[in-house]
């Protein structure tokens, strides 16, 4: 298959090699450092020329090879009963039972997005999609966890703006429900937003495929959009610090096409269900080079491809851009042979372009030609193996400060605080960005956009007779102000809260995928986050046996040295038997509500690092509320068992904002009121006592608020459960708070504030 | 019923459209991939909805020149029934089978929510006679492009000709956001000046099951293939 047209160029083996030569100069700008230069040319026994130095530096970036994070991911737990694939392919795998496998992963694309919020976003679930597609599944559901900087910039309405379109636009186009996520403001993220995208897929498991490649002499397949010069390098641009030129990095940043992405998935989909495809692997970060390589490493084989047989989009692109763009919709396939002319009449139908473009090789190396020329040849094992691992210096920095209740400075009385916490944009309604994206479509969406406390989607095809069917249980989770303040405990705090949303939700969580947003890691204290939240994601996935699957680091999130608050998102999973039980967070009238690991004897809440915290005393310094893990698993299993035994009619998870937020919630979609409850020792003091404040707005974890119809149920069943509750009362149909004599609170006024707050936001980019 | 389902590259809504169809007439339609022209005779082709060649040029131009809209004439003008949905409106219009014209939503935004739809006064035709018009559908809506214009004189042609279908209306009092678009008139729905062809913003295939939050969708799907089979 090689074919030789040097004549073209005119030029001949040995001009063409001086064109190529690189230098040390060439990999500094790449982002590599002089030791790894010296360490690839030791490696490979020459000086690599441009095209080598360009895949070497892709691999070696922050983004490919996890060279700051992969000690410390190693120590993660990723492996249970029900685990099929944990890191390390494109997507996580776990059994859900009935022969049916749930495939997920979650991914960044902070970087890009904040260049170019559109198609930064849009790539984002585009790529993420690929990854859960690749593995043979269909994708059924996306969300997200967005951070963005303060609301009142200008920058940050723009870029909530750009981000929301683009995911829209992406997901609504391909036809897969975006339906659930979570949205918040610092202005720590001004210079760095975040964008994580999940997608959540569906597979036979016995039809999960993989990547590896198999077989020396198997064709190495080019499907998709033809290669262009768009993202080159843009897995090197997402593992550096911002500075004030980044505007400059914007050609850097790939545009997506979902309509192309539509056809890849459908046309992929109907190949895979042959017997054709003996692996495949997307081509997302550092485009043809890590799809070729990692395949290639994984079957522990070599790779030749012709470059002049990869579609382009533009003439005369270079081997270097080749391999380096990040066009999106591509794949790499290895087909069994004699299985080429089958495979080609589906890309065929769907108008995609299809190339034989090499084939798989026993040699170990990565060989490639371009105009007849050798532009590659260097050995596979060197770009993963050898990839630096640094052990960074860190200092895991957790803060000690409590905040005594009777030190408080008290301003506002408990309706004042509601107020401000409504109007507040991390807790008000994000209604204003879910309407944007289609939840709906494929039929199956049974919970979305905060419904209940997790997303709620149907397995398709499992109803019967019985039952509607199974359903998978979705949310995406982290308190950063816990992280930032106490490191392990925040990325305990995170599993939980995730755990408790999938339990609230009447699901049973069963596995994470995770996203770690840090800034440079090597500064000692941004390394002592990253590893402190490993640490503390780690003991809480273990104790919970909830392993982590999948997931992604994005490091550097840095602008002109300063860094964003540390943001480990949690995707968390989980499986209800019977969608039909699931449970909303929504109160109905005449039900009562009691709060579950809280006990009458609780009066003084834990306001160190609270939303509360905030709002009295402006500032955030004090140590996040701590974590019992036992406690979170007797809460998550006794409120499982409740509903089984169909006790429950709503449950929600206590999180920011403490109790009282989490009850006027519950309260709001049916336009309820409820007469509270307090603690005797609460009674009759006034509407600025500190002790009642911290009752109200402490965020104490372990608790769960859950509504019944069945009250005497519920006491006779919790009285041998050895678990603490506290029943907070009936609701009505009065749409008041009434805090016995202390305060009547309008749910009518504080609903108010909740739905119009982010719309006034955004209210000029309407 | 012999129905069909149009599938053009970009659509999203096929699948969807199909259960619909499978779970109320225990019968699965015939799949038209836009560059087939061999169908046989049916009674009802549904155009669902999505993004048909992702929606490039305009929303449903490309569609509508596809080698399978032949067929769609053809069966129209041999009196068949077509219900097109979201982008099947969209292509409906572009097709020039449907007037007026679909354009950005007024807030220049893509917008999924529930709507309330008000059944008019129309001409005959299978897709409203079986409701009754007292009864409001609670049907959701998924897009972009969703705003109905037209000029003045096509708005009171389609008003006198009982041609609009359904209206975006208000489930309560004080609200003002009731349409999702800023369509003309409020229309969410118009038909053929036959009366057997009805295009649809709104998606009834989301609502045809207790848990999508509601079953208007079935019931209006329901009652139109009751008619069309007559």
């Amino acid at each position: 298959m090689k074919i030789s047209n040097q004549t073209l160029y005119n030029i001949n083996k040995n001009e063409y090699q001086a064109q190529q030569e690189s230098k040390l100069e060439d990999a500094m700008e790449m982002g590599l450092t002089e030791d790894e230069f010296n360490l690839i040319c030791n490696k490979i026994k020459k000086i690599p020329n441009k095209t080598e130095l360009g895949i070497f530096s892709a691999m070696f970036s922050e983004h490919c090879s996890y060279k700051s994070s992969k000690k410390w991911l190693k120590t993660m737990p990723t492996k249970a009963k029900h685990v099929i694939q944990g890191p390390g392919e494109n997507a996580g795998v776990i059994d859900i039972g009935d022969n049916l496998a749930a495939v997920f992963k979650i991914e960044s694309h902070n970087h890009p997005s904040f260049i170019e919020p559109y198609q930064g976003a849009a790539t984002g679930v585009g790529g993420i999609l690929r990854d859960v597609f690749t593995m043979g599944a269909r994708p059924i559901a996306l969300l997200n966890a967005l951070r963005f900087g303060s609301p009142s910039e200008l920058l940050t309405k723009h870029l909530v703006s750009g981000v929301v379109k683009g995911i829209g636009g992406y997901g609504n186009c391909i036809g897969i429900p975006t339906v659930g996520g979570e949205t918040n403001f610092d202005k720590s993220y001004d210079g760095n937003i975040l964008v994580n995208a999940m997608a959540v897929g569906l597979a036979n498991k016995n039809r999960i495929f993989y990547s590896a490649a198999t077989g020396a002499g198997n064709p190495v397949i080019y499907v998709g959009a033809k290669t262009g010069r768009d993202g080159i390098h843009g897995a090197t641009m997402a593992s550096t610090e911002f500075t004030d030129n980044s505007s400059e990095k914007r050609p850097t940043v790939q545009v997506g096409d979902p309509f192309t992405g539509k056809l890849l998935l459908e046309s992929c989909l109907e190949l895979m269900s042959t017997d054709a495809v003996l692996s495949i692997q997307d081509m997302g970060a550092a485009g043809l080079t890590s799809s070729s390589v990692e395949m290639a490493s994984k079957g522990s084989l070599g790779m030749y491809l012709n470059l002049d047989l990869v579609p382009t989009r533009e003439d005369k692109m270079t081997s270097y851009e080749i391999m380096l763009s990040e066009s999106q919709e591509r794949m790499l396939m290895i087909l069994k042979p004699g299985s080429e002319e089958k495979a080609k009449s589906i890309f065929d139908k769907w108008d995609l372009d299809f190339a034989v473009i090499g084939e798989v090789t026993k040699t170990g190396r990565l060989i490639l030609d371009k105009d007849g020329f050798e532009a590659c040849n260097i050995p596979i094992n060197p770009l993963v193996e050898d990839a630096p691992e640094y052990d960074r210096p860190y200092e895991i920095i957790q803060n000690q400060n409590t905040i005594k209740i009777n030190e408080l400075n008290i301003n506002y009385t408990v309706d004042e605080i509601l107020a401000k916490i409504f109007e507040n944009p991390n807790i008000s309604s994000k209604r204003w960005i879910w309407e944007q994206y289609d939840s709906s479509v494929m039929g199956d969406t049974i919970s979305s956009n905060g419904k209940s406390d997790a997303s709620i989607v149907k397995i398709h095809g499992t109803e019967n007779s019985k039952s509607h069917g199974k359903g998978i249980a979705m949310t995406t989770d982290c308190t950063p102000r816990y992280v930032k303040s106490d490191p392990i405990n925040g990325g305990m705090q995170a599993v939980c809260e995730a755990a408790r949303n999938v339990a609230a939700s009447g699901a049973k969580p069963l596995a994470i995928t995770n996203n770690l947003n840090f800034g440079n890691p090597e500064k000692k204290n941004i390394m002592g986050e990253i590893v402190g939240s490993i640490k503390g994601i780690s003991k809480a996935a273990s104790f919970l046996n909830t392993p982590i699957v999948s997931g992604n680091v994005s490091l550097y999130n840095e602008t002109n040295g300063k860094g964003i608050l540390p943001t480990p998102v949690i995707g968390m999973v989980g499986v209800i038997d019977e969608v039909e039980n699931c449970l909303e967070m929504n109160a109905k009238e005449d039900n009562t509500l009691l709060v579950l690991g809280q006990s009458e004897n609780f009066t003084e809440g834990w306001i160190g690092c609270s939303v509360y915290q905030e709002i009295e005393n402006k500032i955030i310094d004090a140590a996040p509320p701590p974590v019992n893990l036992e406690k979170e698993k007797k809460i998550i299993d006794i409120l499982l068992q409740l509903h089984t035994k169909n006790l429950l009619t709503a449950a929600h998870d206590i999180s920011d904002g403490g109790l009282l937020t989490a009850i006027c919630e519950m309260l709001f979609k049916n336009n309820l009121g409820l007469n509270l409850n307090l603690p005797k020792s609460l009674l009759k003091i006034d509407s600025k006592d500190p002790t009642l404040h911290s009752w109200c707005f402490g965020e104490d974890q372990g608790r769960i608020i859950v509504a019944t119809d069945k009250i005497d149920k519920v006491k006779f069943y919790l009285k041998d459960s050895n678990l603490d509750y506290f029943v907070l009362g009936k609701t009505n149909a009065s749409n008041n708070l009434n805090l016995m004599n202390i305060n009547t609170i309008s749910i009518k006024c504080l609903k108010n504030l909740y739905e119009t707050t982010l719309p006034l936001i955004m209210g000029k980019h309407e | 019923m012999r129905s069909g389902v149009t599938i053009f590259p970009g659509s999203n809504c096929d699948r969807d459209i199909i259960v619909a169809l499978k779970n109320i007439t225990g019968k699965a339609p015939i799949k038209m991939w836009h560059k087939d022209t061999e169908f046989p005779n049916l009674d009802l082709i549904i155009i669902p909805g999505g993004f048909s060649f992702g929606d490039y040029l305009r929303c449903g131009a490309l569609a509508a020149r596809s080698p399978v809209i032949k067929n769609i004439k053809n069966h129209i003008s041999r009196g068949g029934a077509v219900l097109g949905i979201c982008n099947g409106f969209q292509i409906l219009i572009e097709a020039g089978i449907l007037p007026g014209s679909l354009i950005r939503n007024k807030k220049l935004l893509f917008t999924c929510r529930d709507t309330m739809l008000e059944i008019q006064d129309t001409i005959i035709s299978p897709f409203l006679s079986g409701l009754k018009k007292e009864h409001h559908l609670n049907i959701p809506v998924a897009h972009n492009e969703g705003n109905f214009f037209a000029s003045e004189t096509l708005l009171n042609e389609l008003k006198n000709d009982g041609r609009i279908a359904f209206k975006y209306i208000k489930e309560v009092n004080n609200d003002t956001d009731y349409n999702p678009n800023g369509s003309s008139n409020d229309i969410a729905g118009i038909l053929s000046k036959n009366g057997r062809v009805l295009g649809m913003m709104p998606h009834p295939e989301r609502a045809i099951n207790n848990l999508h939050g509601g079953t208007d969708g079935l019931k209006f799907l329901t009652k139109s293939f009751e008619q069309i089979i007559g």
